[in-house]
């Protein structure tokens, strides 16, 4: 019998949907006139819904005939997803202003994209999470191919949306197959179905090849990293910022909704699989990092390496190990908003800091800032006591408590390489001559809150056990 | 008959969809396409899915493939350069695909799908799915809806375009003044100064 579903536990997404609606009609009767409206109206809503996420905190459980999950973890993920989507907005608005991107447009996108991330985190059904994650993939297209008169822009808009589709459809025929097996598309129904070891594990696992290729593509991991670079290259800074931080977050709760909470018991099958992936990515990411003299670019196989290192969380299978890969995620987010806003707030009109030389002197000029960068790269190379470090050693800790010692051994080996490419940026900062006058452009809120981001990366790796705590908690 | 009646119809169905990426005119192309979207139609017909069949012919039919002749038509595109290179990667694309066939045959061959197949229920297909949709999955539907405002949102972003666009501004055409259009010039006086009149 159907029953009328807890509509409280939805509220977020009803609020972030009706102000997407405000925001939609307010650019539809303004125009461009009035985008500084538009900026503030889109700041209030993700503001709000945070509030929100946090005011209902606590409790939980499955709403809209099991469709919707309501738990801490995605009360965590979503309070997240606001805030990192909230800080994109402040760093972007400078950086769109001078490069007339700074449309009402911009910012509906961004708000439907951030209703498809809440929707991922809280679905509990592969078409809901289908759903959320086709409304989320379809804004960023949009949002990269803004910039129509660049070629670069609309080539890696073209990318993302050919290979986007093809992961779709991968992950499709994948939940297909799943379905076919066990007969139903909710995550309890098909874990109880698992468990009671109906279906044949053989067509199973072939349907869970599939859901992997599509998570991959997704995150990003090798094999299935080829558009990461160009995408992050070709897209204006301020969109690869938006596709960097917050659908990382998203997909992560995309993993562990179908792999840890669906498919639990197919663990043996699945696991051997993200090995692969978090080894290749480990390998490829950090070597090929090296050889990039574009910053945005190197960032993309920082990225790419990054992925392994929170595969490598996941694959253990463990409440430790998802709690692992968890803290991971949020440091990767924080780190990423960090070093891509400082690209932002060197730019300015007719100049993208883009590249690594241009980087060079900044102590010279902007002392703070520089130092700033230091903490974000050497987070980034897992320094202690930066929260990088901290996050790499539980996820390595994650998988050793499962003895898998030779995945850790290459996440330790690869670290270390890939620790060359975050010093040379750093060494280009404190001991190359400048070469370009560091001006900034950018107001004083955005400067405030991109040294205060960067502090708490230092401060997280300080303190690290009230965040982990918050982890182990939502896992438990 | 109902196995010959289905396997007519998907004799037909694969027929078309091979003549539609075979054939070189487009249009013929599409009117293939219109085909295996009517036979595939017939054979949900047949598993009891009226809804779904009736959909199809709609949607597709109806309205999507009319609008794609439609522009096929009016752009009259030279689709000899898009198949150049056809025949040459033919024996490789082939290749590839027999091998993942037979791939997947090889892994899938015990008999996986074997879930009782559901019973049929004397009321109207339409009306069983219409309860479903607005009760138990009332959520996707809703999200769906959202999804479909965001394309209409993102394609107006990326064509729409201030400066390309030839609009009349009423307001600015009633308001104009009349030194903005007439610009009077002495000729006779220009003239005598020995300038080359306009």
């Amino acid at each position: 019998m159907f029953q009328v579903p807890n509509m409280l536990f939805a509220l977020p997404e009803m609020l972030m949907l009706g102000m997407a609606c405000v925001i939609l009609l307010v650019v539809a009767f303004t125009g461009s006139r009035r985008t500084a409206w538009v900026y503030g109206l889109s700041q209030l809503t993700l503001l709000a819904t945070a509030v929100v996420v946090v005011w209902f905190i606590g409790e939980g459980g499955l709403t809209f005939a099991d469709t919707y999950i309501k738990d801490n973890l995605s009360d965590l993920l979503k309070l997240f997803i606001c805030v990192v989507n909230m800080l994109v907005l402040l760093y972007s608005q400078a950086y769109l202003k001078a490069r007339q991107l700074l449309q009402g447009e911009f910012f509906v996108l961004a708000v439907f994209s951030t209703l498809g991330m809440l929707i991922m985190v809280s679905a509990y059904h592969m078409l809901t999470l289908y759903l959320g994650l086709e409304l989320m993939s379809l804004c960023l297209y949009a949002m990269v191919a803004m910039q129509r008169d660049s070629g670069v822009a609309t080539e890696a808009a073209m990318k993302y949306f050919i290979l986007g589709s093809i992961a779709s459809g991968m992950l499709l025929y994948g939940m297909s197959i799943i379905y076919g097996v066990t007969g139903s598309l909710s995550m309890n129904e098909i874990a109880l179905a698992v468990a009671a070891g109906n279906g044949d594990e053989t067509i199973l696992s072939f349907g869970i090849v599939f859901l992997v290729i599509g998570v991959g593509f997704k995150f990003g991991a090798v094999p299935f990293h080829m558009w990461l670079p160009d995408v992050y290259h070709g897209a204006p800074t301020a969109m690869t910022l938006f596709i960097a931080a917050a659908p990382k977050i998203a997909a992560f709760a995309m993993i562990i909704r179908l792999l840890a909470e669906g498919l639990i018991d197919l663990q043996h099958h699945w696991q051997d699989m993200l090995v692969m992936l978090a080894v290749l990515s480990m390998i490829v990411g950090n070597v090929v990092a090296i050889a990039q003299s574009n910053l945005k670019r190197m960032l993309a196989y920082s990225t790419i390496s990054h992925v392994g290192f929170l595969l490598m969380g996941v694959l253990s299978g463990t409440q430790e190990g998802f709690s692992a890969a968890l803290f991971y995620t949020l440091i990767y987010a924080l780190m990423t908003l960090g070093a891509f806003g400082m690209i932002l707030l060197l730019s300015r009109q007719g100049f993208e800091a883009e590249y690594i030389d241009d980087f060079k002197g900044l102590s010279e000029r902007q002392p703070w800032f520089a130092l700033m960068m230091l903490i974000l790269m050497f987070s980034m190379a897992g320094i202690p006591p930066l929260a990088g470090f901290y996050a790499k050693l539980t996820v390595i800790k994650a998988v050793i408590d499962v003895d898998l010692l030779l995945v850790a051994l290459v996440a330790v080996v690869t670290s270390v390489i890939g620790a060359f490419y975050y010093l040379r940026v750093i060494k280009v900062m404190y001991f190359d001559k400048p070469l370009v006058d560091h001006k900034l452009e950018a107001g004083s809120t955005m400067q405030i809150m991109l040294s205060a981001n960067a502090l708490m990366v230092l401060g997280l790796g300080i303190v690290p056990g009230i965040l982990m705590k918050i982890c182990t908690i939502v896992f438990a | 008959m109902n196995a010959l009646i289905f396997y007519s119809f998907a004799a037909i169905l694969l027929f078309a969809a091979v003549m539609v990426i075979t054939v070189r005119n487009p249009v013929k192309a599409a009117l293939f396409l219109v085909l295996a979207f009517f036979t595939s139609a017939g054979i949900w017909l047949m598993l009891h899915a009226e809804f779904l069949a009736i959909s199809l012919v709609l949607v597709y039919v109806g309205a999507v493939l009319v609008l794609f002749l439609f522009v096929v038509m009016m752009l009259d595109i030279d689709v000899a350069p898009l198949k150049e290179g056809f025949a040459r990667y033919l024996p490789l694309g082939i290749l590839v695909a027999a091998l993942i066939v037979v791939e997947m045959i090889t892994v899938l061959n015990a008999p996986a799908f074997n879930i009782a197949a559901p019973e049929v229920v004397e009321e109207s297909n339409t009306k069983q799915l219409g309860r479903l949709l607005y009760t138990v999955y009332v959520y996707p539907f809703e999200i769906a809806s959202v999804i479909l405002t965001v394309a209409i949102v993102a394609a107006i972003t990326l064509t729409l375009r201030e400066h390309s666009r030839k609009l009349q501004d009423i307001s600015k055409q009633v308001a104009v003044r009349r030194e903005d259009r007439v610009r009077l010039v002495n000729l006779r006086k220009k003239q005598d100064e020995g300038d080359q009149a306009p």
